[in-house]
């Protein structure tokens, strides 16, 4: 890093990139993945989610995973992010849960509201 | 197959995460990426306008500048001493030497908090941005992270984020082309409480027996390796990239008159809502526990909550409305910490407590001081008599005189603030501790020497259950006749009670 410069072309590198998502409604699934959240079973979390997306072909979405938000107990958490909605916090999510999740908010846009934490 | 994009399902609404019941009362700074960004991504940090702190700071402001603005802050050390962070900075600086360094202490070690864990997993680049303007205020140009190998996730992220920062030059030779160089490396620690002390902490990199020191000498004037060092705490080094962005007015404008900014507590023990918080100064404890910990289980009540750890003291019911800051904890008889905090309900005995939290110094306590070697020992030996109902009416005076010996006689902070939880139970419980010498009871029904059951002959149906799971053969009588304990033989082992379905067992 020589400048100042550098830097800000960097973020404003990584704001076009969300701005692109936001523009084309991609959502992203972040599995929150802090010792708290592994130990709970965080990465099998992350396994099924990601092998029931290829089982759908189901490509144009963006898995991400975070450190800890706070809520350890509902571990393990997953957020799934809709561009221009509230969150969907989902949480002690199962393997059988994420498919059930897959299959009712990502195909077909039912958020499974017994999964969620944040509900109003 | 796409992503259904149509506006159905909207039916089901949420809450934004500041919205929710969980977060709605907290000021999230030090924890403001954590569970927000990818921490293996330098990228994401740098989106959320990371490492700007640090190119402000070497374009715009000289050493002295930086040490003002966090002096002007107000900000004190998270790692529970609370002594103000511009202040060591300084004494850092004024430090003449042609080596100096940065230490960020990261050995967490009180049972039950897992606040540092939390930000290295979750936003380790705050930590190393933050250690690179310490680097630039004092001149220095090496760093050290000093992390417990326990914490093997946080290791990972935080050599991810090490080789990622050196990869675009943001450590290293150089930085921002201004001449500065700065570099980190990560030293584990085995995991001795002790190590969180920082003259412990020094010994312990240089490769020593992990023992403190007496000060003066600080270590901002001889630390490593005899260089001016400045230890900071994970958290207080989370912060400073926010206090140098947004200004020190923005940050002294949260919080109380002498404690600014916010703290972060991990909320553990007989609350419903586990978890990592960060609050204002000055939020009440009544919040914390009701409003963001959602109460106590099975709707028990409230007892008291311990924070600072091993080396704090309790907070009893009546001072559920205290506002929380360094200077009312301390007035209280317990201390900030570095913020674990437990909460405890009706169920718990404050005697047993205390002997917890001796029991874990006294096995941590390094022995290098007579003080704490043997004086918690004593302590601990008295304690552990009177939850065995051996205690006498001249124990309570000795562990008064112990406790205040060994706080003022100890070397460091380990046996300085060892007896606390003794303190701070005498003072708010010390009918709890009578109970147990003279009454040989335990109020709270923990304690299980002082504990005797007996059998309820009208809720008896005589099934014989429980004589069955007995031990020692303590339970007799016919069938379908009420049965009795005798007292003699019985252990007190609560076998019995978890085999009655007639609630017919009761312990007092």
């Amino acid at each position: 890093m020589r400048s100042l410069e550098e830097l800000k072309n960097l973020k404003e590198k990584m704001d076009k990139e969300i701005a692109l998502r936001e523009s084309k409604g991609v959502p992203t699934i972040a599995v929150h993945m802090g010792t708290c959240g592994i130990a709970n079973g965080a990465k099998d979390i992350l396994n099924t989610l990601m092998s029931e997306l290829k089982e759908r072909n189901i490509t144009d979405i963006n898995i991400t995973q975070t450190g800890c938000p706070g809520l350890c107990h509902s571990e393990p958490l997953m957020t799934v992010t809709v561009p221009g909605r509230t969150p969907y916090i989902y949480g002690k999510v199962t393997p059988e849960s994420v498919k059930k999740i897959v299959a009712q908010h990502i195909v077909n846009n039912q958020p499974v509201a017994e999964f969620l934490v944040n509900l109003d | 197959m796409e992503f259904n994009r149509s506006q159905q399902g909207s039916e089901i609404k949420t809450r934004e995460f500041d919205k929710m019941d969980f977060f709605k009362f907290q000021e999230r700074i030090a924890l403001s990426n954590c569970g927000h960004i990818n921490p293996e991504k330098i990228e994401e940090y740098i989106g959320r306008s990371g490492y700007f702190a640090l190119a402000k700071v070497l374009n715009e402001m000289s050493p002295q500048d930086v040490i003002d603005t966090i002096k002007k802050s107000g900000l004190r050390g998270r790692g529970g001493g609370g002594f103000p962070t511009g202040m060591k900075w300084e004494f850092a600086l004024k430090s003449q030497n042609d080596q100096k360094y940065v230490v960020c202490n990261a050995d967490e070690g009180d049972p039950g908090a897992f606040m540092d864990r939390s930000v290295l997993e979750g936003d380790p680049h705050a930590v190393l941005e933050a250690m690179a303007i310490a680097g630039y205020a004092i001149g220095a140009s090496q760093g050290y992270i000093y992390v417990r190998a326990e914490y093997p996730i946080a290791v990972e992220r935080l050599n991810t984020a090490i080789e990622q920062a050196r990869k675009l030059g943001l450590l290293g030779k150089n930085i921002f082309n201004k001449g500065f160089d700065f570099d980190i490396d990560i030293r584990l620690g085995a995991g001795a409480f002790v190590c969180g002390e920082e003259t412990a902490l020094l010994a312990s990199i240089e490769g020593k027996r992990g023992e403190p020191r007496p000060r003066p000498p600080f270590p901002a004037v001889s630390g490593l390796w005899g260089k001016p060092t400045i230890i900071n705490n994970v958290e207080t080094f989370a912060n400073i990239p926010h206090i140098i962005r947004k200004g020190p007015e923005w940050f002294s404008s949260i919080g109380t008159e002498k404690s600014k900014g916010t703290k972060v507590f991990a909320l553990a023990g007989k609350i419903n809502n586990t978890g990592l918080i960060e609050v204002p100064m000055g939020t009440t404890l009544r919040t914390i526990i009701y409003d963001i910990g959602g109460g106590i289980p099975n709707n028990k009540k409230f007892k008291a909550a311990q924070t600072g750890g091993p080396s704090g003291g309790c907070i009893s019911s009546e001072l559920l409305d205290i506002e929380i800051d360094y200077d009312n904890l301390l007035a209280i008889g317990s201390m900030m910490g570095s913020g674990g905090l437990i909460v405890m309900d009706e169920d718990t005995c404050m005697v047993d407590v205390a002997r917890f939290f001796l029991e874990f110094t006294q096995e941590e306590s390094c022995g290098k001081c007579p003080p704490c070697r043997i004086g918690t020992k004593r302590m601990l030996e008295i304690l552990t008599r009177i939850t065995e109902g051996k205690g006498t009416p001249e124990d309570l005076e000795n562990l008064e005189t112990l406790a205040k010996t060994i706080k003022n006689a100890s070397i460091c902070g380990l046996g300085q603030t060892a007896p606390n939880p003794v303190l701070s139970t005498l003072r708010y419980f010390r009918d709890e501790y009578e109970a147990h010498i003279y009454d040989k009871k335990c109020p709270a029904g923990v304690c299980q020497a002082m504990a005797s059951y007996s059998i309820l002959s009208d809720k008896c149906i005589g099934c014989g259950l429980c004589a069955k799971a007995c031990p020692t053969d303590a339970i007799s009588g016919k069938v379908k006749e009420a049965h009795k304990i005798d007292a003699e033989k019985c252990i007190k082992c609560g076998a019995c009670i978890e085999k009655c379905k007639f609630g017919a067992i009761v312990k007092k």
